[in-house]
């Protein structure tokens, strides 16, 4: 019987390593700006092309900087969660329109509905890379110092926003 | 008639078929060689299992033209991979860095083929002491007697 042990004990070992790589997402790739400044950008708004946005605007409050484009599929998917919390009044969203044509940017927001305060608009995606954007949508916290705090990938769910944003919000808000 | 019509319709269709230009010849080959070079050793993080060079998705080829830009501004190769290393992490290396923490990995597969050969020698070395008994002289005995009467059964 104890013969059986040593296999049997290496066979638990491979299991519990089989089931934690099976949990984890390689498409969550973790972002190196965490507990890093916010990379400093200067692009004109969406709507206004004489206006520009730069992180530095936002210092002193905390917001969301969310990654979306009018082709993208998983955004109109987040949108709703968006424009719910942008009613809730929590927090400031700002967008970075990435990789679109202006004008498709601005006709999506008006069919779906616009969460943004301000939309930053980043054509030749020269921000996302600096952002380390790989997919949108994806969204970045950022807190009074322009430091950012976590990075969300894929569509924002309720799920996500109720667990682990809003509470991380409130949290530099108290701050 | 209506082969006529329909034969003079697919002959249409035919025009939009023209033949694209073929791209121009490469102006910089010394730089196209560095920017093949280092999209070789960076990943894309769409289709993630391969490399910048590779890939054919949106980001790759943004990322390619980035390394192209960055290596006409006069950027050392190794600028380059800091650069993409600061913004997307150790995963964009497609040859994970040897850290601590991917000791494991680099260095596991021949932990394992030692652990295994050393198991196997120690359980052979197990096996051939055991087989030194010799046999008392009884049992030889009886060992012979069994064996020179299975002759009889064939």
């Amino acid at each position: 019987m104890r013969r059986f042990l040593l296999p049997l004990g290496i066979f638990i070992v491979l299991l519990v390593f089989l089931g934690a790589g099976l949990r984890l997402n390689p498409r969550e790739v973790p972002s190196p700006f965490i507990g890093k400044s916010a990379p400093a950008f200067n692009l004109t708004q969406l709507h206004d092309e004489g206006k520009t946005i730069a992180p530095e605007n936002l210092k002193g409050q905390v917001w969301l900087l969310n990654v979306w484009a009018s082709w993208c599929v998983s955004c109109r998917q987040e949108h709703p969660v968006l424009l719910d919390l942008s009613r809730r009044g929590i927090v400031t969203i700002i967008g970075l329109d990435y990789k679109d044509e202006r004008e498709s940017g601005i006709s999506w927001l008006q069919q779906h509905g616009n969460p943004y305060s301000t939309s930053a608009y980043d054509r030749d995606g020269r921000v996302g890379i600096d952002y380390g954007v790989y997919g949108v949508p994806e969204t970045f916290v950022i807190d009074k110092k322009g430091v950012v705090r976590m990075k969300h990938i894929g569509p924002l769910t309720p799920e996500s926003l109720d667990k682990k944003i809003i509470p991380l919000v409130k949290e530099l808000q108290g701050a | 008639m209506r082969k006529l019509i329909l034969s003079l319709l697919l002959m249409a269709a035919t025009l939009s078929a023209v033949a694209g230009e073929a791209p121009p010849a490469s102006e910089d080959p010394a730089l196209d060689a560095r920017v093949q070079a280092i999209s070789e050793e960076l990943r894309c993080l769409v289709c993630q299992n391969q490399t910048i060079a590779d890939s054919h998705a949106d980001l790759a080829i943004d990322l390619k033209n980035q390394v192209r830009k960055m290596l006409k501004n006069g950027m050392s190769d190794k600028q380059v991979v800091s650069f993409m290393v600061e913004r997307y992490g150790d995963f964009v290396l497609y040859r994970p860095p040897v850290k601590n923490t991917t000791w494991l990995l680099w260095f596991g597969p021949f932990l394992l083929i030692a652990v295994g050969l050393g198991t196997l020698y120690l359980k052979l070395r197990r096996r051939s002491d055991q087989n030194i008994q010799a046999l008392s002289a009884e049992d030889h005995e009886a060992a012979v007697k069994l064996l020179n009467s299975g002759k009889d059964l064939s």
